[in-house]
């Protein structure tokens, strides 16, 4: 469809050396609620970032404000160099997929994604060529003449990507877009977006609430909690790295350890292992798939102990089990399946894997 | 709804809103304020406040004659639609039975006919049986027109029940009746009482059928209609207060029942949009 | 689901007070208008087409319908144009304030139609109370007589009770377009009036048919408006049925009328309906 980006998407993306979209210290409220508080990112050319948050998180309210939805109550929005807030959506070069679709219902699916061409009131015969570029593109040209209530929920998602897109819009925001699929067409849609993204080349605003989506689709994710912005950082690096215990337990398992760093030594109930860092309060971050059953390595710095099994769960490619250390501490390890364990296990892990994080900040 | 993104609303919308509110309720305020008028119904600007005419309204004994009579009609009125109206609204939401189309046409057509129609019909219908005319002809032709009502209002109460519970009802072991007078019945409260109301003053104010169904006995509409025949006093100014002040506290009592019925899953329902949208508790 | 005994309660009742009340009167109707009064007041039960053909020679009755109709035309448009904006100020620009107006735009529904027409009449007069204001404040010498008995008062009075009765249906239709499709337009670039014209207003079209057949069926046989102000000019078809009903003792001519707009009648909604599927996309 859109085979080699507009002109003026390629003339910033070569001159300009900043970001496509900087959004600056922006806040929300509505009355005394406090949805966003002090939000600042940047947003590349050609990037795939996620917005990801729990409800209440403001991931929305985030978006919503881009598109112009909603009015940030302070704070500025830029976009290539000139501010984007004072602007109706109407006038953003900015194109959203809402999360129920959003659907004309009294327009054609070829009706619905010329919509944007007409009221840009473009020549008739450039509508006709990028609307049936747009519906190829995403495999629509059999639906061309149905209405959206003839055609089923991943088709109507389909028309909606194709609404936005066929705009040549600089970003396309895309709200909880795969929330009302099925868990197949789900997968199966995450993995589309992506290489769309890849083929189109404009900037993707992704705002999920599954971190599993999150990780799977994104080059970066700036998780939100509670208005603010917890991490910003590509997946691996969240997942490898998480900052926090919130962002270690939310994106993925993990089993938090707390203790005390004294003279080198990291203490964790009857877990010790030397480190680098300085004395005081100790929260790690430690993922079950970093802990082993069995002692067969022959690293001399792992940290070994004792556990009993108290419950084991299939979760198809690997069993999550529950095991008792010592002094009560229940930690979760992942071990691959085929196997069913029982009674003490020996079990160890190595110093580097339990990953120092924040505690996170209070908020009101 | 989106709570202020950039986009405003044009300012002769709100100018028309009030002019029509203006056009709509002028009339009235008018026909209220010569109520009081000393010197009759006409002249501007009104002089000499009084109550007199409704001194005079309250010694008219036949303006009160024609009251009680309308009061019993609508009363009759609302027991006959709302018994057969009732059945009708279920009838047509859960049974299928040869002649339904027809029948829900024809139990629908007096909302939309005009009401001489139906009035003159019933008239050669007891004119064929010599049935004198009387209360009782006005009050089957009131009942005949307003089963309408009962059956729109009832049958969107029953489009908002939970067919649920009445399943519940049913497999914890009462029969249909039993579901019926302990589950459906009273979930369709709201309704029905709804449906009353709007029963009981439409009937109170009916002229098209009760034109051509009277007999000796007048209701307060043809009787208010009679004096308008033979000239204007402001009395009917008074009367016609007093009447709106009753619309007035039936409407009000008629809404806040709904909102009542309504309220709550739909605060509810606004609620979860928000929460969607603004991401507010 | 149902027993047969709980199915027939529910079904019986009804449908027996229906064929006694409605369904006979109909068919006492059909038949009346073909029958004729004889010169000494009887009911003459001889089949003929006299009546249609009285109507459809004399042309007193094709010029009264048509004035009808005329004037229920008028009534429409006019109780659309006020009635739509109102509407779509209420859903889309009211915010908090939208429960209040809409009650303060339902509650002239429940008041009195004859209160309502008789208060116009003493407003319309020549010595009522338009009038004598106009004179009050010198913007007229004269009382203005195309106020009152006209055609003029019959579509004032008619547009004022029907106003609400066009607001009802478009109310619910424009509150039952999907908020998001309105911001799903302005993220596509349409203006508030494009968003408009494109999506709000052929979305309430259902609600727009629905209020405008209300209008113009009640209003064409409306016989209440046209005797307490129309005038000898403004005489609509219903008030001929009622004198024929009366003074002018024609039964079988009334009913002939009779049958006339009830034809008309299911005629109008039956395109009305049938327009209305097409345009509703649920």
């Amino acid at each position: 469809m859109v085979s080699s980006p507009q002109p003026e998407v390629v003339a910033h993306s070569k001159q300009a050396a900043g970001p496509l979209l900087s959004i600056r210290k922006v806040a929300k409220s509505f009355g005394q609620h406090n949805v966003l508080r002090d939000i600042s990112l940047d947003i590349a050319e050609g990037e795939f970032l996620t917005i990801l948050g729990e409800s209440g998180s403001g991931k929305t309210t985030l978006l919503r404000i881009i598109a112009g939805f909603e009015s940030a109550t302070s704070g500025e929005i830029w976009m290539g160099g000139e501010r984007l807030d004072p602007l109706p959506p109407y006038r953003r070069r900015v194109n959203t997929v809402f999360q129920n679709y959003a659907l004309f219902p009294h327009l054609t699916v070829e009706q619905n994604v010329g919509y944007g061409l007409r009221i840009a009131k473009l020549p008739k015969d450039e509508i006709a060529s990028r609307v049936e570029q747009a519906l190829t593109l995403m495999k629509l040209t059999a639906y061309a003449q149905y209405k959206p209530s003839r055609i089923s929920g991943g088709q109507q998602q389909r028309v909606a990507l194709a609404r936005a897109l066929v705009n040549r819009p600089r970003m396309l925001l895309l709200d909880e877009p795969l929330s009302a699929l099925d868990a197949n067409l789900r997968r199966q849609m995450q993995v589309e977006l992506k290489s769309l993204q890849r083929e189109v080349g404009i900037s993707f605003v992704f705002v999920t609430h599954d971190q599993e989506e999150a990780m799977v689709m994104s080059d970066r994710i700036a998780l939100l909690r509670l208005g603010e912005l917890e991490q910003v950082a590509s997946p691996r690096e969240i997942y490898s790295h998480p900052a926090t215990a919130y962002t270690a337990q939310f994106i993925g398992h993990t089993n938090l350890l707390r203790g005390e760093v004294k003279d080198g030594v990291a203490r964790c109930g009857s877990l010790s292992w030397r480190t680098g860092l300085r004395d005081g309060p100790g929260l790690f971050s430690l993922r079950p798939e970093n802990v082993r059953i069995g002692t067969g390595t022959t690293d001399g710095v792992a940290v070994r102990f004792r556990g009993r099994m108290l419950r084991q769960a299939f979760h198809g490619a690997t069993e999550l089990l529950q095991i008792e250390c010592a002094d009560g501490l229940v930690l979760s390890v992942r071990a691959a399946s085929r196997q069913s364990w029982q009674g003490e296990l020996e079990l160890e892990f190595s110093p580097a894997d339990a990953v120092p994080v924040r505690e996170s900040q209070e908020r009101n | 709804m989106s709570s202020g993104g950039p986009v405003r609303g044009s300012r002769w919308l709100p100018c028309h809103s009030i002019a029509v509110f203006a056009f709509l309720y002028l009339p009235i305020v008018t026909l209220i304020v010569y109520s009081f008028n000393g010197t009759g119904v006409g002249g501007f600007p009104p002089r000499n406040l009084t109550l007199g005419w409704y001194r005079v309204l309250f010694a008219d004994e036949a303006i009160w004659a024609s009251v009680v009579n309308s009061l019993l009609v609508a009363a009759a009125a609302v027991v006959i639609a709302l018994t057969f109206g009732i059945p009708a609204a279920l009838a047509l939401d859960r049974a299928d039975f040869p002649g339904k189309v027809l029948f829900r046409r024809l139990v629908l057509l007096p909302l939309i006919l005009p009401g001489i129609i139906t009035g003159l019909s019933l008239l050669m219908l007891f004119r064929a049986v010599e049935v004198r005319l009387s209360l009782t002809t006005i009050i089957l032709g009131h009942g005949t027109a307003l089963i309408s009502v009962a059956t729109t209002e009832v049958f969107a109460g029953l489009q908002k029940l939970d067919r649920a519970q009445e399943e519940a009802s049913l497999d914890l072991g009462a029969n249909y009746w039993q579901t019926f007078l302990r589950v459906t019945l009273p979930n369709l409260r709201l309704s029905i009482i709804g449906a009353a109301l709007l029963i009981f003053t439409l009937s109170m104010d009916e002229i098209a059928v009760s034109f051509f169904l009277i007999g000796r006995d007048n209701t307060l509409p043809l009787e208010i209609w009679g004096r308008l025949r033979r000239g204007i006093t402001p009395e009917i100014n008074a009367v016609s207060s007093i009447i709106f002040i009753f619309s007035l506290a039936a409407i009000v009592a008629w809404y806040r029942l709904r909102a009542q019925a309504e309220g709550q899953p739909e605060i509810a329902a606004e609620l979860v949009e928000t929460a969607a949208q603004g991401e507010r508790a | 689901m149902f027993s047969r005994a709980y199915r027939a309660a529910i079904t019986l009742p009804p449908l027996l007070w229906v064929a006694i009340f409605l369904l006979i009167p109909y068919l006492l109707l059909f038949c009346y208008s073909f029958w004729s009064v004889s010169p000494s007041q009887e009911i003459v039960h001889s089949w003929t087409l006299g009546n249609y053909n009285e109507l459809l020679t004399k042309r007193v009755y094709l010029q009264t319908l048509f004035r009808s109709m005329w004037i229920a035309a008028r009534v429409t448009i006019l109780s659309l144009l006020l009635g739509y904006p109102l509407a779509y100020y209420l859903s889309f620009h009211a915010g908090k304030r939208k429960d209040l107006l809409y009650q303060l735009v339902i509650i002239p529904l429940w008041v009195s139609y004859l209160v309502r027409a008789y208060a116009w009449k003493t407003i319309l007069g020549s010595d009522g109370v338009l009038n004598t204001l106009l004179q009050y404040v010198h913007l007229t010498k004269q009382p203005l007589e195309f106020l009152l008995y006209s055609p003029f008062a019959v579509v004032l009075t008619l547009t004022h009770i029907y106003t609400s009765f066009t607001f009802l249906p478009i109310y619910a239709s424009l509150e039952h377009v999907p908020r998001n499709l309105v911001e799903a337009s302005h993220d596509l670039g349409a203006s508030p009036f494009q968003t408009f014209w494109r999506v709000i207003f052929p979305l309430s079209i259902p609600g727009v048919l629905a209020g405008a057949t209300f209008a113009f069926v009640l209003s064409l046989g409306d016989f209440l408006a046209p005797l307490l102000l129309g005038g000898p000019s403004g005489i609509m078809i219903s008030n001929i049925v009622v004198s024929l009903f009366g003074a002018a003792y024609n039964w079988p001519l009334g009913a002939a009328i009779s049958l006339c707009m009830l034809v008309l009648v299911i005629t109008l909604l039956f395109f009305s309906e049938r327009l209305e599927k097409k345009w509703s996309f649920r």
